[in-house]
């Protein structure tokens, strides 16, 4: 046996996680072509890369077909209800970080919180015959958000890119999107509620609760989670 | 835990109690179209529901509870009074407790009465109590009519009372939106900001989305009108808040009531609807000198009822989820109905959950 690592296949996300390890003497990377989804794992015995999509490792890590994987808190939260008792957080890994925020048009210059919005969200239905439009794909971490502040009427429809612009196209009326910078919201003319952020999330290496150890595992575990310390 | 053929074998015989009651035993079907479902309860029910879909029928829900396909069946084919049975499978997605089962059977009894409220009210609890004989159960009961008929006598504008309402299951909101029509909580500062601006609308952002300047505009001038309208009275909140915390036996509930009506005399005739209904199940052989009744109760889970609410829970087992809960739901019958309203009450019991508790006395 040998302790499996998730890391995200691709982009700045991949290129950082690898940096990352780098830095604490670890050296991933891809064998083969780009296209193969293959990595190699040096500076450490015992440890296999197996490189995954961001979105997919919350689920390896759930069901402990990893023993370590990288992705953001964002997705973890979002695919794992009881995340707390699936995985274990190991280190935040200061890059990627990124807030799930609720965002409606600059424009609607009478909303600025979660209390507008509710208000706002019953006039619209009784004025368009539908709910109020929440585009993300985020949906579980957003549906129990608004829940939880007791905002009605709204229904969340989905989004898997350019979440932005569907205010713009009109199949949407709000968003709930992650943020970095903000600048897209700018640039598509839209704003974050005063009282809106729903998470804050960067990379995290996580370990799975679930996967099993045997002696071997635990050792190799031990010493790496030293290094990275 | 008990097996499954257990669990429809209890189910079986109950059925057969409420059809000696003088119910039709009706068998709606598994799946139910979605979109009735999230028009009633908003986007909630699909953390609670599960969904599917096909190209022809569009979204389907896994029944999450037999009542709406009850209601929606009797308005089209039912004739009056009618009183329905029912037994099978509902499904809750669970994503929090996984000790919750997400499939279970419900056998239920729902009652489609004019003439006598009162009277319909005590017939389904007395006969839950009977199904329910033996087992160590406390029951509470509560009236969502009550808080209903104090918000909408207040002496305040419609909007706040049309707010108040909708929120009327959200505590949390309803505590947020009274203490601001009451003017204990400050209005936010960028309110006060917009509501001042002499020109809110010169902004130079461009106008997006399916609201419209007009909308925009509409509620600006509301947020001005409500600014200019007096407080709520401290007499009415001290009243509101009076009846939230009655918690008593039932007469004693009602005596009390009775004294919070001096301040909000709205609620009187739904206290009288309450008497009668303490005589119609007194008439039934309940005790309620020894029942519970709790004007909050209901408030928080039990979104389509709008009177008379009960539940039965198993003493000494708060992991459990209520054995049987019921009530009144006029509003529904007016909503579906297309302003047609059929006065109805009912509610569902939870046999595996009886057999649960019977096992583990024995």
């Amino acid at each position: 046996m040998s302790l499996k690592l998730g890391v995200p296949s691709k982009g700045r996300l991949m290129e950082k996680t690898f940096s990352w390890f780098e830095k604490r003497g670890i050296t991933l990377s891809r064998s083969g072509s780009e296209r193969e989804y293959a990595g190699k794992v040096d500076g450490i015995d015992g440890v296999t890369l197996v490189l995954l999509s961001a979105g997919e490792i919350p689920r390896e890590l759930a069901s402990g077909r990893i023993h370590l994987g990288v992705t953001g808190t964002d997705l973890v939260h979002e695919k794992l209800p009881r995340w707390e008792q699936q995985v274990e957080q190991v280190s935040l890994l200061g890059f990627g970080q990124a807030d799930l925020i609720i965002a409606t048009p600059a424009c609607w210059v009478d909303v600025d919180s979660l209390d507008d919005l509710d208000a706002v969200a019953a006039a619209f239905r009784k004025t368009h015959g539908h709910r109020l439009r929440i585009a993300t794909k985020y949906h579980r971490l957003v549906r129990e958000f608004l829940s939880d502040a007791g905002v009605a009427d709204f229904t969340l429809v989905d989004s898997q890119g350019a979440t932005e612009g569907t205010v713009v196209n009109e199949t949407a009326e709000a968003i709930a999107d992650i943020t970095s910078t903000g600048e897209t919201l700018r640039a598509n003319h839209l704003k974050i509620l005063s009282d809106g952020l729903i998470l804050k999330s960067q990379a995290t290496l996580w370990r799975s609760r679930v996967a099993s150890y045997d002696t071997t595992d635990k050792q190799i575990l031990t010493e790496l989670l030293d290094r990275l310390s | 835990m008990p097996n499954r053929s257990q669990i429809q074998a209890r189910a079986a015989m109950m059925r057969v109690r409420f059809e000696a009651a003088g119910a039709q035993v009706v068998d709606p079907p598994l799946l139910q179209p979605a979109e009735i479902l999230l028009d009633l309860y908003g986007e909630d029910i699909r953390a609670r529901a599960y969904v599917t879909s096909d190209a022809l029928r569009g979204e389907q829900m896994l029944r999450p509870d037999f009542t709406l396909p009850v209601v929606q069946m009797h308005m089209s084919e039912g004739a009056e009074p009618a009183r329905y049975t029912y037994s099978g499978e509902v499904f809750r997605r669970q994503e929090h407790d996984p000790d919750r089962a997400n499939e279970y059977i419900q056998v239920g009894y729902e009652v489609f009465d004019r003439e006598d409220p009162a009277g319909a009210d005590a017939e389904v609890f007395s006969l839950f109590a009977l199904q329910l004989r033996g087992l160590r159960l406390r029951a509470a009961t509560g009236d969502i009519g009550i808080l209903t008929a104090a918000v909408q006598g207040l002496r305040t504008t419609e909007r706040r009372k049309a707010a108040l309402m909708r929120h009327l299951w959200r505590p949390r909101r309803f505590r947020v939106l009274l203490d601001r029509f009451s003017g204990r909580k400050p209005e936010p500062e960028v309110r006060a900001e917009l509501l001042d601006d002499t020109d809110p609308m010169g902004f130079d952002v461009p106008m997006i989305g399916k609201r419209r300047a007009s909308e925009i505009e509409a509620r600006i001038e509301a947020l001005r009108e409500d600014r200019a309208t007096p407080p709520i009275s401290d007499n009415e909140l001290t009243g509101l808040e009076a009846l939230l915390t009655v918690r008593e036996t039932m007469p004693f509930a009602l005596e009390q009531l009775r004294d919070v009506a001096v301040d909000l005399p709205q609620i009187t005739p739904a206290l009288d609807r309450l008497e009668a209904r303490i005589a119609a199940l007194q008439a039934r052989g309940v005790d309620v000198e020894r029942l519970d009744f709790e004007a909050a109760y209901g408030r928080t889970s039990m979104e389509y009822y709008d009177g008379f609410v009960f539940g039965f829970y198993a003493e000494g087992r708060p992991d459990l989820p209520p054995i049987a809960t019921g009530g009144r739901y006029d509003a529904l019958t007016r909503q579906l109905g297309n302003g047609v309203e059929i006065p109805a009450v009912g509610g569902v019991l939870r046999p595996d959950l009886m057999l649960e508790i019977e096992e583990v006395a024995s």
